[in-house]
């Protein structure tokens, strides 16, 4: 790279992160700006295909969250909740390889991302046959009594919120991991040593040790999670259908892109509010 | 037995709970597994276990469509992290072995497409490209440009991570042992950043494989393969699918497992002649 | 075997200076010559500037003013690369990816050496690594590492081989062991080395000639013997070793040549010092003397040491650590003064605290510094 530096002198550094910076100004940054302007055009005087033209019509907001904050609220609950369920298995998972592997670390961690490379579609299809109606699983609740004769998983906001747990585990599993594997073992040792019990050396050692971890993990869990639409359409029935079903049956079906855009405008500053107060609160700020 | 494996939990508790969770992820895979064997022959609507059959290993691109998405799918996927590696690789360098102005927006810049939901990403893509009076003209190439954006974040991250763990003494040494500027990149810097670059690759490839939410909004009638499923979806999925999410699986734990093998010899020293 | 027939002469720094960008100046003016052939050291507390003068001659930092030669070639401003000049990095910088012979063989390599498997058998047999010639660094234990950073470095055959903190860190004991191991090297191949520590005792095993550095400058050069023996600064007198400095004032300059003295009065007792052991032209001084140079005896009985004895001094503190004896003496000003003690067995016993000793020594030991001069310079570094 020095090569480089000494050719182009001062000017290394932008001629490296050229490309990068060029992509993602004309390929992101630009068209959240459209995204931006098209949420402010008249739906009534363009078309998906001819293009609108920005008129400042800002009831298209006023439209949009009026009609489908129901399902924004929907969504921040379902991945609020499967968030709290890939913190509670990710951090046993990532516990175990962290400080029980042994030898089998690696592997472990192999087999944590292993099961991403069959298509996430067809896993999560998968669960449709056995969360189904007539499936192991719900004759099993049937006859234990905790299914009622018709109970169903299916359909059900369960198997949306389970589905989404299942699907972004391995996003809360890796931060998890990196913050946990960096935990000096001896640590723990000293804080017994001390005379803290384990559920002590737990809350008052590995955990705030492992902060980045689960900071890191809960943002890479929660944010597409609330965007997801796969789960609940596969999974769920019309009843449990997400802000993202939403926006995508807006912008696919029904052609209407500035309430759609005005929707994923509403959805995108709803997550940079939260992921900000949720910083804050972590103490964590250095992360982003 | 049951006794002393009731001991072994006893004392590996947390190890036993974090297998189980690790079994919980492998259920679907398992279920896609067997279902590849499945004669659905009489019902395609029951997405349910019939009888044992060889024909969708045997036909695996029998259903119409369905391999020919899986070409665009892998096209796309390759051109993709050929495309987001090489820009992602040079801007990891940039962050990390240069301060220059603008340096801390850019990080900034590189975080928000990680940290943006991909229907909001696909969204305002397609109100770009719509804007830009590409609307009528999406297809492979507009998936293949949201692809590379979506990708080069993760490479950034993941090359940087290895770039920055490297000791810079390295480098200070081979060049105090007479190896120029060039040499220094190619003999020491490259080969010890290798790794890193490799698995973006790898992931970047896994991304672009799988993306649907993004792709399913930029793609006009160009049909991937996690599009292909999508649209079986609605209609009875054919059975080969499930060979091709066995396949993936086996291929990239081969992929995996191979590389640490060989990884695992190298280290050992086998006698190199100078 | 000599790898030094033809280098090129003495390494001369001549004014060199290093400020950084915030003003820090870390080596001031500095001018010095290390002759060909010589073991070097550079000592000094950390931030002395010892490691920035070392990576100016490496090429790793840029020289703010003054210049470098090797011989008569000025290196000031060349490459890294392109010095005759190599470096035995503090962690080793081994590259993790290539095996101990590939390491060793990197820099003739470099330079367009074709095959260079034989010189690297002989470097490899010469630093005891021929076994590990196709390991890994990571294999290896810290002193083979050690050797391969060396063997990796001498194999260019540099005018000069600059080692950087190179044994800190091994432990204590194969640090002892790779000491003498370094000397042997450096008497074998006969390349200059320059050596930096902060660790005194090493520096005085391996070195011909130390230089004490402190806040970028050099505050005494020469034999680890003269040195130890006669510092010209309190910094150096507390810095190598450890010194008791006694306040006094001179009364009086006798004899001449070889035997001029001065004689110093301290709290009331007259000391006489060689006048080549004074290093101040005031009326003020510290005398110093080693606290092994001490010799103390319960009160009223006779001392080995000719001249007067101090008396009065009350012991305060006895540690006994095996070899010898650490008694803490309190002087009648209040002054703690300390005195090691050979146990020779001859006294029978330790002198129990509450004593009161008479304090004396041979006149030859004692030196004069400066009084303008920090009496605490050099003591809670390291």
């Amino acid at each position: 790279m020095e090569a480089l530096q000494r050719v182009f002198g001062k000017n290394a550094a932008y001629l490296l992160i050229g490309p990068a910076a060029i992509w993602l100004a004309v390929f992101f940054l630009f068209p959240m700006l459209s995204l931006l302007t098209t949420s402010l055009s008249d739906p009534a005087t363009g078309s998906p295909i001819n293009g609108y033209t920005l008129t400042w019509r800002v009831d298209n907001y006023v439209e949009a969250l009026g009609e489908y904050w129901p399902y924004m609220m929907r969504s921040l609950l379902y991945a609020g909740i499967a968030t709290l369920g890939c913190l509670v298995l990710g951090y046993v998972l990532a516990y175990a390889i962290a400080f029980k592997a042994g030898r089998w670390k690696t592997v472990m961690l192999v087999l944590v991302i292993a099961p991403f490379f069959t298509s996430f579609l067809v896993r999560t299809l998968s669960w449709k046959l056995i969360l189904a109606d007539n499936g192991f699983i719900v004759n099993t609740l049937q006859t234990l009594h905790i299914l009622g004769e018709d109970g169903r998983l299916l359909a059900t906001p369960f198997a949306v919120i389970m589905g989404l747990t299942y699907n972004f585990l391995p996003f809360m599993i890796l931060p998890l991991y990196t913050s946990l594997e960096k935990i000096d073992p001896k640590l723990n040792e000293a804080a017994a040593d001390l005379y803290a019990s384990p559920w002590q050396r737990f809350t008052k050692v590995i955990w705030p040790l492992s902060l980045p971890g689960v900071v890191g993990g809960t943002l890479l869990t929660f944010i597409p999670a609330t965007g997801d639409y796969i789960n609940a359409s596969l999974l769920g029935s019309p009843n449990t259908q997400m802000v993202g079903n939403k926006i995508q049956q807006l912008f696919t079906t029904a052609g209407d892109y500035p309430h759609a855009s005005a929707l994923s405008v509403i959805l995108m500053v709803l997550i940079v509010a939260m992921v900000l107060f949720y910083v804050r609160r972590a103490g964590t700020e250095e992360l982003l | 037995m049951i006794t002393r494996v009731g001991n072994w939990i006893g004392k590996h508790l947390m190890l036993t709970l974090g297998i189980l969770v690790l079994l919980y992820m492998y259920i679907p895979n398992f279920i896609v597994a067997l279902m590849s064997f499945n004669d659905s022959s009489e019902s395609r609507n029951l997405y349910q276990f019939q009888s044992f059959t060889w024909d969708n290993w045997l036909n695996p691109c029998a259903p119409q469509g369905m391999c020919e998405s899986l070409r665009v799918s892998i096209s796309i996927g390759l051109l993709a992290t050929l495309v987001a590696t090489i820009i992602g690789t040079l801007a990891a360098f940039a962050l990390v072995r240069h301060r220059f102005e603008g340096r801390s927006t850019m990080n900034l810049v590189l975080f928000l497409p990680m940290a943006t939901p991909e229907i909001v990403m696909g969204s305002s893509l397609l109100a770009l490209f719509v804007a830009a009076g590409f609307g009528g003209q999406l297809g492979f190439w507009t998936v293949l440009i949201a692809h590379i954006m979506f990708c080069i974040s993760f490479v950034v991250v993941t090359v940087r991570s290895r770039l920055a763990g490297l000791d810079s003494n390295l480098e200070k040494a081979a060049s105090d042992l007479y190896a120029n500027e060039w040499q220094t990149f190619w003999r020491i810097t490259f080969p010890l950043v290798f790794p890193g670059i490799l698995s973006a690759a790898l992931l970047a490839f896994s991304l672009s494989f799988d993306d649907f939410i993004i792709t399913n909004l930029n793609s006009g009638t160009t049909v991937t393969f996690p599009m292909f499923v999508w649209g079986a979806a609605q209609r009875g999925v054919p059975m080969q699918v499930n060979v091709i999410g066995t396949l993936m699986f086996l291929l990239a734990l081969g992929i995996v497992i191979g590389g640490e093998v060989l990884s695992r010899r190298r280290a050992k020293g086998k006698a190199v002649t100078l | 075997m000599s790898l030094a027939d033809q280098a090129r002469g003495d390494l001369k720094l001549t004014g060199l200076h290093k400020r950084y960008p915030n003003g820090f100046v870390a080596v001031e003016s500095l001018d010095l010559v290390i002759p060909q052939g010589s073991f070097f050291a550079l000592l000094g507390p950390s931030g002395c500037g010892k490691t920035t003068t070392l990576r100016m001659v490496a090429g790793l930092e840029e020289a703010t003013k003054g210049t470098i030669h090797i011989g008569d070639q000025d290196i000031t401003d060349a490459k890294p690369y392109k010095r005759p000049v190599n470096t035995v990095f503090q962690n080793y910088a081994l590259f993790p990816h290539l095996t101990i012979a590939e390491n060793v063989a990197f820099g003739p390599k470099r330079r367009g050496a074709k095959d260079p498997a034989q010189e690297v058998k002989e470097i490899l047999a010469l630093t005891e690594l021929t076994e590990q010639a196709n390991k890994k660094p990571t294999q290896l234990s810290g002193g083979q590492q050690q050797r391969v950073a060396l063997a990796r470095a001498i194999i260019n055959r540099p005018d000069v081989l600059l080692l950087d903190e190179p044994l800190g860190a091994l432990d204590l004991k194969l640090r002892r062991a790779m000491q003498i191991e370094l000397k042997r090297i450096q008497e074998e191949v006969g390349l200059t080395f320059v050596h930096v520590t902060h660790d005194q005792e090493e520096a005085m095993t391996m070195a011909d000639t130390v230089a004490v550095m402190n806040k970028g400058r050099i505050e005494q050069m020469g034999a680890p013997y003269d040195l130890y023996t006669n510092p010209q600064t309190t910094f150096v007198a507390n810095f190598l070793g450890r010194s008791n400095l006694i306040k006094g004032t001179v009364v009086g300059r006798e004899g001449s040549g070889a035997d001029a003295v001065v004689k110093v009065d301290m709290h009331g007792t007259i000391a006489t010092i060689k006048a080549s052991k004074v290093h101040t032209d005031s009326d003020h001084g510290w005398v110093g003397i080693r606290p092994e140079k001490v010799l103390i005896q319960p009160e009223g009985q006779a001392i080995d040491a000719p001249g007067a004895a101090l008396s009065g001094a009350v012991v305060v503190d006895a540690s006994y650590i095996g070899v010898s004896t650490d008694y803490t003496l309190r002087m009648p000003w209040g002054q703690e003064i300390t005195c090691f003690e050979q146990n020779t067995g001859r006294r029978g016993g330790l002198i129990p605290v509450g004593t009161k000793v008479d304090v004396s020594w041979r006149p030859e030991f004692a030196f004069l510094l400066d009084s303008a001069q920090d009496a605490e310079a050099g003591l809670e570094e390291d």
